[in-house]
């Protein structure tokens, strides 16, 4: 069981993860059924408080919270008391009065959530929606999730799968986490990337680096594909859109070269025809639908731990 | 007339020192006893007041942060008997007018010299020179000038800057920051940055700029003063300079000398500062180039701001920690205690050098009949826990909050006139009052 907050996947030991991906399923199961509620969370308040837009974990992290029968107040910045030039203090303070027992965040400054956790602003519970290009640990879980049910539904061990992570590691909070995250649960890590886009330092990282997609792809298990930017080009990243997806997208010459059992996964949104072509996106062997699906599981697991729950038993 | 008895000096002597008007009218071998009526410095160091040349006061224009009076309280109680106020003023610090203005608030204040710097360029744009001439001519009498919290980052600028003040002694301090290689950035790069998913401020930002400036200091035969050095590579490039015979001087910065990038990993905004804090390896090379006088002062870098500013995200926040009441302590903790800098060493790094390489005549005078009395005296062996809200500064920034430090200022004499009395800065609670 997790307690207090999720802020980084660096906070999580193995036994929590497995823990939370063990929540998850026996939750997928529910709502699996003909009554997707559950009334553990009943009476309890989560904000999904979004300084920037983003539709698919909002709606996730709202799904979730519903489906355990949670009240959800979306506030996202725009058009907001923050667009007029509110502090995110003042917010946090607005929702602590407000009685919020959770506050799902997403900032685009690194270590906004960890800020609001640590400083006496607010009292709730703090779950890091993506902070900036920091971390994102709740698309590590239901990746990891999403890695379990393909490749490993019995065991509780990664260790002999290898996980390629292709394109702006740099600036990826979903490739900061599931390093931390995948390699704690034992998995290989190999990032993918034009020199550019690798961070300073990663040396130190339990990470092996490549510049080559062709020549790592055959080997691998997961090919997790990153949403790049297209603002990355102007500031001279890489020199052309298709210069980038020549290199280091994924196409039906690349996904022929997978093995067997190997899936291909994106965090999302794609960029069709960019780091994924279309036809690699609908293949047999992504995943990226189950991905979406699994994020609200393993929402709902997050939110249940974190805000302390009935157990799942008791639910009538 | 004032009186001090049994005061140990820099170079271990123990002597009595009797201070008539604004002058050290009488040192003498001390004969051990405490004379009535005098100052009873026994077991204490006396030292020439501190000089700073970097320091930001924020008046006028944000006086919400610090004035030059209360700057100045704070100058008082960290044992600075001269400070320089950086140009990044609202209005900025780039004409005649303001440059006098900010002197004669020094002067109102009166509890050290406040010497104004001047902007390198208009408005701090980097792109036309400010009136230098009119600036140096002024009753500040502005010798420095620094474009500081930015970089004079056009070559051409730059050279026309170092060739310019060549007619009335000038020196262009510069913020070393290549701006293109340091777009957005927020700590210093490297594998904490990385980590924590931040956008890094290399170390080559530094040093690209400080070996572009080095060159054309030696080209045109000008001064370079670069400010608050963070980095190993930067170090070595100002020794190089040096044994080059280039006409270059460096500073650093107390937090430099002891805080590293590791402190940013919470998030805290309380270390965000710019230069960046830098890795162990780096503060070590300061701490070794301060030593060897490769780094030839040590300056505060003082930059005050109000609570909001930092009591936020990291990104929001303000770059900047507040020095002055910190630093002799923090030289003391880094440089004395692990015995690379001795007594008269440190004098050399915070009020002589300081004073040569500014021209401030009245600073950094030794000891003797006929000096300035600008003068501290503290307690070397004893140690203080620093308390933000008791700090004299009008802001509350310090990275040292609840650390213990060594030394206690127990007396500032500034100009014959004691400033500050058994750790009491003069005439404080008053003025704060009123």
């Amino acid at each position: 069981m997790i307690t207090g907050h999720l802020l980084s996947a660096a906070d999580l030991s193995k036994d929590e993860v497995l823990n939370l991906l063990a929540t998850a399923k026996e939750l997928a199961a529910i709502t699996d059924g003909p009554n997707k509620k559950l009334p553990t969370l009943r009476g309890k308040t989560v904000v999904n408080l979004f300084f920037e837009d983003s539709t698919r974990t909002r709606i996730s992290f709202e799904t979730a919270a519903k489906r355990l029968s949670a009240d959800v107040i979306n506030f996202s910045a725009k058009g907001s008391s923050v667009s007029k030039g509110e502090s995110l203090k003042d917010t946090a303070q607005t929702l602590q009065a407000m009685g919020a027992d959770a506050v799902v965040i997403r900032h685009g400054s690194s270590g906004a959530a960890k800020r609001l956790a640590d400083t006496q602003w607010i009292q709730a519970a703090v779950i890091n929606a993506g902070d900036g290009t920091h971390e994102h640990p709740t698309q590590a879980l239901l990746d990891a999730f999403t890695i379990k049910q393909h490749l490993r539904a019995k065991e509780s061990d990664f260790s002999g799968i290898k996980v390629l992570i292709v394109g702006d590691i740099l600036h990826s909070r979903v490739a900061r986490s599931n390093i931390l995250l995948l390699s704690k649960l034992g998995a290989e890590i190999v990032l993918v990337a034009p020199p550019t886009l690798l961070p300073v330092g990663i040396e130190k990282w339990p990470v092996r680096i490549s510049y080559d997609l062709d020549s790592e792809i055959r080997e691998c298990d997961v090919v997790m594909m990153l949403r790049i930017q297209l603002e990355r080009m102007a500031d001279s990243f890489f020199p052309t859109e298709r210069e980038y997806s020549r290199r280091y997208g994924l196409n039906s010459a690349r996904l022929a070269k997978l093995k067997n059992n190997s899936i291909v996964m994106h965090p999302g949104p794609m960029n069709r025809g960019l780091e994924i072509s279309a036809d690699s996106a609908d293949d047999l062997k992504s995943v990226i639908v189950d991905q979406v699906k699994n994020g609200v599981a393993v929402r709902m697991a997050v939110l249940y731990q974190l805000l302390g729950g009935a157990p799942i038993g008791d639910s009538k | 007339m004032i009186k001090i008895s049994n005061a140990k000096l820099a170079d271990g002597n123990v002597v009595d020192v009797e201070i008539d008007n604004d002058l050290i009218s009488k040192v003498t071998k001390s004969s051990g006893t405490v004379s009535k009526g005098s100052i009873d410095a026994t077991g204490q160091i006396l030292l020439p007041g501190l000089v700073d040349l970097h320091t930001h006061l924020r008046e006028p224009g944000r006086e919400d942060a610090e004035t030059v009076l209360t700057g100045s309280y704070a100058a008082a109680a960290g044992g600075y008997t001269a400070i320089s106020s950086m140009a990044n003023t609202y209005p900025v610090a780039d004409t005649a007018g303001v440059v006098e203005q900010i002197y004669r608030l020094g002067k109102d204040a009166g509890l050290c010299d406040v010497n104004p710097i001047g902007a390198v360029t208009k408005g701090l744009n980097g792109e036309q020179l400010a009136e230098l001439g009119a600036m140096a001519d002024s009753i500040a009498r502005v010798r420095i000038f620094s474009d500081d919290g930015k970089c004079v980052s056009d070559p051409l600028i730059m050279r026309r800057a170092l060739e310019y003040v060549k007619t009335f002694n000038g020196i262009i301090a510069q913020h070393a920051q290549e701006p293109r290689l340091t777009i957005n950035a927020q700590m210093n790069e490297g594998s904490v940055s990385s980590r924590i998913g931040l956008p890094g401020w290399p170390a080559i930002a530094e040093e690209s700029i400080i070996a572009r400036d080095i060159l054309l200091a030696e080209h045109v035969q000008s001064r370079l003063h670069i400010c608050h050095l963070t980095t190993a590579g930067g170090v070595e490039l100002v020794r190089w300079a040096k044994k080059r015979g280039i006409n270059v001087t460096a500073e650093v910065s107390p937090h430099h000398l002891l805080l590293t990038d590791e402190l940013v990993e919470n998030y805290d905004p309380i270390y965000k500062v710019n230069p960046p804090l830098r890795t162990e390896k780096d503060v070590m090379a300061l701490r070794e180039g301060l030593a060897e006088g490769v780094i030839d002062i040590v300056a505060t870098d003082h930059a005050p701001h109000p609570e909001e500013d930092k009591d936020c995200e990291w990104q929001a926040a303000a770059f900047g920690m507040v020095g002055l009441e910190t630093s002799l302590s923090v030289v003391i903790k880094t440089m004395i205690e692990s015995k690379m800098l001795d007594w008269s060493q440190l004098v050399d790094r915070m009020s002589i050098r300081p004073a040569q390489i500014a021209g401030y005549k009245t600073q950094g005078q030794s000891i003797q009949a006929g000096s300035v009395a600008n003068l501290i005296l503290l307690d070397s062996s004893a140690f203080w826990q620093v308390d933000r809200s008791k700090l004299k500064s009008k802001s509350r920034n310090t990275p040292f909050h609840g650390m213990t430090l060594p030394g206690v200022i127990s007396q500032v004499i500034y100009n014959g006139k004691q400033t500050v009395i058994a750790g009491r800065v003069l005439n404080m609670e008053s003025d704060k009052n009123g």
